[in-house]
This record gives structure tokens, sequence and C-alpha cells, in this order.
């Protein structure tokens, strides 16, 4: 599956400055990994030492929190959107 | 001023003063970091903050800015704005008498020129995204935020952006149109909202979102409720506060105020038991307290309490680790409790809150009942917004009665349903 990755202002110095990648991968996780593998240096400051996501990073399919989806574990199909953010305060 | 950087609460990383949020290394938020040590000695420095103006910048030496306060004579930031914060502190006897508590006072944030404790943050970032240079304000709001935004902007001439949910209270979406602002309803709720402004800072970075890209210094503002009460308490600290939580940034913030006037010594004794409320309807953070946990799972809300519906706290972690290390909790009650709550508070005190303020009021309550509430202790109940916002809360709650101008159509009505001759509680 192909799936283009939106990139946070934070985080575009890891990316050359891009703000949206395309990867593939079939799960949320593949994604990730994809991901990584081009931008090595994206995995530690999204993912901890486990391999979980920061407790401040948010994950997005198509609009919707992964936490209210299988999480890692998220099916994505082609063409569909990831979106990471930074969990943000307020209200 | 004192305001030294910014730092990542997380992993300490350093950032200069400008309009960041958000760690590059590790995400975490970033937060303002003082340097006081050139303060004046305590004597000084309470007499200087009695004799200063009455808004949030008489504590202007514990707010992130780099100038003087707003206002004539400054240059970089000429017009005063909508003056926020000072409300009263209310001794609340007849409160106290009902739950058995002998000392309970409330403040009354609700006398906010917008009538929520908003304007004071608003009031806070906004003069920061000035000295910063920028053009417009903006927000994500589930309401009240986006009352005071509308608000400052108009005071100070500048466009704004308010996004809220579609599904808003109409009181609040009225109370916001009418200062012209660019008023975008999401089809979603307050977490999609949050998320929408999250990617639209990206695109807009011109724009001052006063909760995203200014968060650092509008976070600050919340303090000034607790120097306030310090203040109004004659340099003392209450025992506890019930405060209500949403994304928890206020609960934490009013903490961050007395811890700091603790280690400055302008105040003596304890930071107070922190005690956080929630609605059930959206209680990720008093779910997670109960269950021990130390990050909040999130949540799709739904709750007449929708200044409080934020299913994705993201100061959840450090509003759980605030409850347990001050001795305190967070407790959710339901919207039955809320509407109870604001009659409660409404028939004791003469305050009239909005949802928001029944939830704390009903926690305050429910902790009384509970026995977790020593009689004697000095109780702070904060109130955050008015009733005036959320009409349909106190909606068909009570008897009323219509005649016609005679004293025989009077007695009539009075006959069929007796007049009370006491007070309601």
């Amino acid at each position: 599956m192909s799936v283009a990755v939106k990139i946070p202002v934070a985080l575009r110095p890891a990316t050359g400055g891009e703000s949206e990648v395309t990867v593939e991968g079939s799960t949320v996780s593949e994604v990730l990994d994809s991901l990584f593998e081009r931008f090595a240096e994206l995995r530690e400051r999204i993912s901890d030492e486990q391999g979980a996501l920061r407790r401040f990073v948010n994950v997005y399919v198509s609009g919707e929190d992964i936490r209210f989806l299988d999480g890692l574990d998220t099916e994505v199909s082609d063409g569909s959107e990831l979106t990471i953010l930074p969990a943000v305060a307020g209200g | 001023m004192a305001a030294e950087k910014l730092k990542c609460k997380e992993c300490g990383t350093d950032y200069p003063l400008e309009a960041l949020y958000v760690c590059e290394r590790c995400f975490g938020p970033l937060e303002v970091a003082y340097d006081h040590s050139r303060l004046d000695d305590r004597g000084a420095l309470r007499r200087k903050i009695q004799a200063a103006r009455e808004d949030v910048w008489r504590y202007a030496e514990f707010l992130p800015l780099s100038g003087p306060p707003p206002g004539p004579g400054n240059r970089a930031v000429p017009l005063g704005g909508v003056p926020a914060g000072w409300t009263p502190l209310i001794r609340a006897e007849r409160l106290g008498e009902q739950l058995g508590l002998h000392n309970v006072w409330v403040k009354n944030d609700a006398a906010n020129p917008t009538h929520s404790f908003k304007d004071r943050v608003v009031a806070v970032a906004s003069a920061r995204a000035r000295e910063l240079g920028f053009a417009a304000l903006a927000c994500a709001s589930t309401g009240n935020l986006g009352n005071a935004v509308a608000a400052q902007a108009a005071a100070i001439g500048l466009p704004s952006y308010v996004f809220i949910p579609a599904d808003l209270e109409e009181q609040k979406v009225l109370a916001t149109g009418v200062y012209g602002t660019n008023l975008v309803e999401v089809r979603g709720n307050y977490d999609d909202v949050n998320r929408l402004c999250t990617e639209l800072s990206a695109e807009h970075d011109d724009w001052a979102f006063v909760n995203i890209n200014m968060r650092p210094y509008y976070a600050e503002g919340s303090k000034t409720v607790a120097f306030e009460i310090a203040e109004q308490l004659d340099w003392e600290l209450p025992d506890r506060l019930i405060v209500p939580i949403a994304s928890g940034s206020l609960f934490t913030k009013v903490a961050r105020g007395f811890e700091e006037w603790l280690d400055l010594g302008i105040v003596d004794g304890r930071l107070p038991v922190m005690n956080g409320a929630q609605a059930t309807g959206c209680s990720p953070v008093a779910t997670a307290f109960g269950a021990g946990a130390d990050f909040c799972q999130p949540v799709k809300p739904d709750t007449i309490a929708k200044s409080l519906a934020i299913g994705n706290p993201a100061d959840g972690p450090y509003a759980l680790d605030l409850a347990r290390r001050s001795g305190g909790s967070i407790d959710a009650v339901s919207d039955e409790q809320i509407r109870d709550g604001i009659a409660l508070l409404a028939q004791t005190t003469g305050i009239f809150t909005e949802t928001a303020g029944g939830v704390s009021t009903a926690v305050l309550a429910e902790l009384a009942a509970r026995g977790d509430i020593d009689p004697d202790e000095r109780v702070v109940l904060v109130i955050t917004g008015d009733g005036l916002k959320t009409l349909d809360a106190v909606r068909d709650s009570f008897a009323r009665r219509q005649i016609d101008p005679s004293v025989e159509s009077f007695d009539e009505a009075a006959a069929r349903a007796p007049l009370s001759a006491e007070a309601a509680v």
C-alpha cells in the first residue's frame, strides 16, 4: 500500500524540510518503519526504546486517532493519509 | 522582564522565547523558564504588586513578556486590550454550611470581561504575540476561548479566526460572533478541531494560534488564578483547591503558580491539595487516576459540560502526577450532578455558573460527602465560567407562575402552587 504521511513542522528538519512523504506499508507500524528507513533520525523522535509511540505523539489515519482504531496495528489502505501531530492542550 | 527561555518539560532541551510549542527532539511540550535572581525582597515585591494595576499584569514579573505590560507607554504593545483577571474571591458560608465545611471560598472567574477564565490566558498570549509581531489571533475552542480571543482581537485591532465544534451552545456562538471574528464551525468534536488547527498553524505561520503555537505563553496566564488567591487570602495559601479539568492546563498551571511563589519565598506553607473535576461523559483523566495509570486513554466526549469536552487531554499526564503528589484526586460527576451543582452554587452563593462550574461544585460536594475534606480546611472552589453561557442546563429546572396583573390572580396562583417563605437551600 502506498500511504501519504504528513510531517509536522517540528519534525521537518529530520525530513530535509519535506512536509509530506509517500511510503509503503499495510499497517501504521509498517508505514512508520518505512518512514524510519528513509529518515533514520525520525525513529527516536517519534518512538521510545520499546518501539511504542512517545506519549506526546498523536497519529491519525484519515483523521481518526489510531488509539480509537487498532493502534500501531491499524490497517491502512492504498491512498490513505497518515498524520503525525504533537499533542496540544487548550480549550 | 524575567522570562529567560522555553524548556521542554520532558527532556529539558532549551529553546528561545519564540512561537514554538513542541520539542523537536522528543515532541514534549515546551514551558517558559524564568530567571528570578534579580527579584525584589518579599516585602518590597508584595508592596509593588499591591500598588499595581488590577488585572493580570500586576503579576508581570511572573509572566512571559520581554517588555513591559501592554498599554499606553509601551511602544511594542500600545493597546491595553481587554482587562483580564483580578476577579473576586468570595467567602461562601452558606455553601460551606450545606456541605459541613467551615472555610469555603469561591474564586469567581465568571467575573472576567468575556465571563470565563480564558480572558487571562488570552491576555498573555495576545500580548506576547504582538511582541513577536503576529498580525492575527486564532484558536481552537470549546467556546469560552473563542469568546475571549474574538473580544481581545477586537480590542487590540487585529483580525481573528475562531474554530469551534459545530454543536456548541448557541450562547457561546453568539457571544463570539458579535465581536466580528471569522467564526468557523467544524463538523466534528473539539479533538477534531484541535487536530485541524494544529495542521492549520503549520500552513498559516503568521497567525498566532493562542493555544497552539503560542501555548507556552498562553498557559502561563492561568498562574494568575493562584497568585490572586494567595494575595486575596492575605498572602497565605489555601489547604485545598477544586479545579475543573479539560486539557489539564489550568489545573497544572494553578499549582505551578503556587509552587513558583513557594520556591521564591513570596508565600510560606505547602502546595494545596489539588482536586481535579471532570464530567463522567468525558473523564479520561479521572478514569486514568482511578486506574492508577500515568497516561490517559482518549475518549469520545458525551456530556453537557461542553467546555470540558476534551477527549484527548494533552496535559493529562501532568494532571495525574499533580493530583497524586499533592495528596488530591481527580473525580468525575454525572450530568445530573452537574445540574445539581449549578443549582447548589446559585442558591447558596448567588453565583450562576456554567456547566464546568457545576462540575467543580458537584465534585466539592462529593468530596465533602465522602469525608475527604477536614471541616476546618481552607477550600477554594474555582468557578471558571458564567451560567449565561449554558442556559440549557437549567431550562425547566424550576416552577414558574404566570398571572394577570391583579391581586386576585396572584392569590389564586399562590393557592394553586404555594409560595415558599424559606430560602431555597
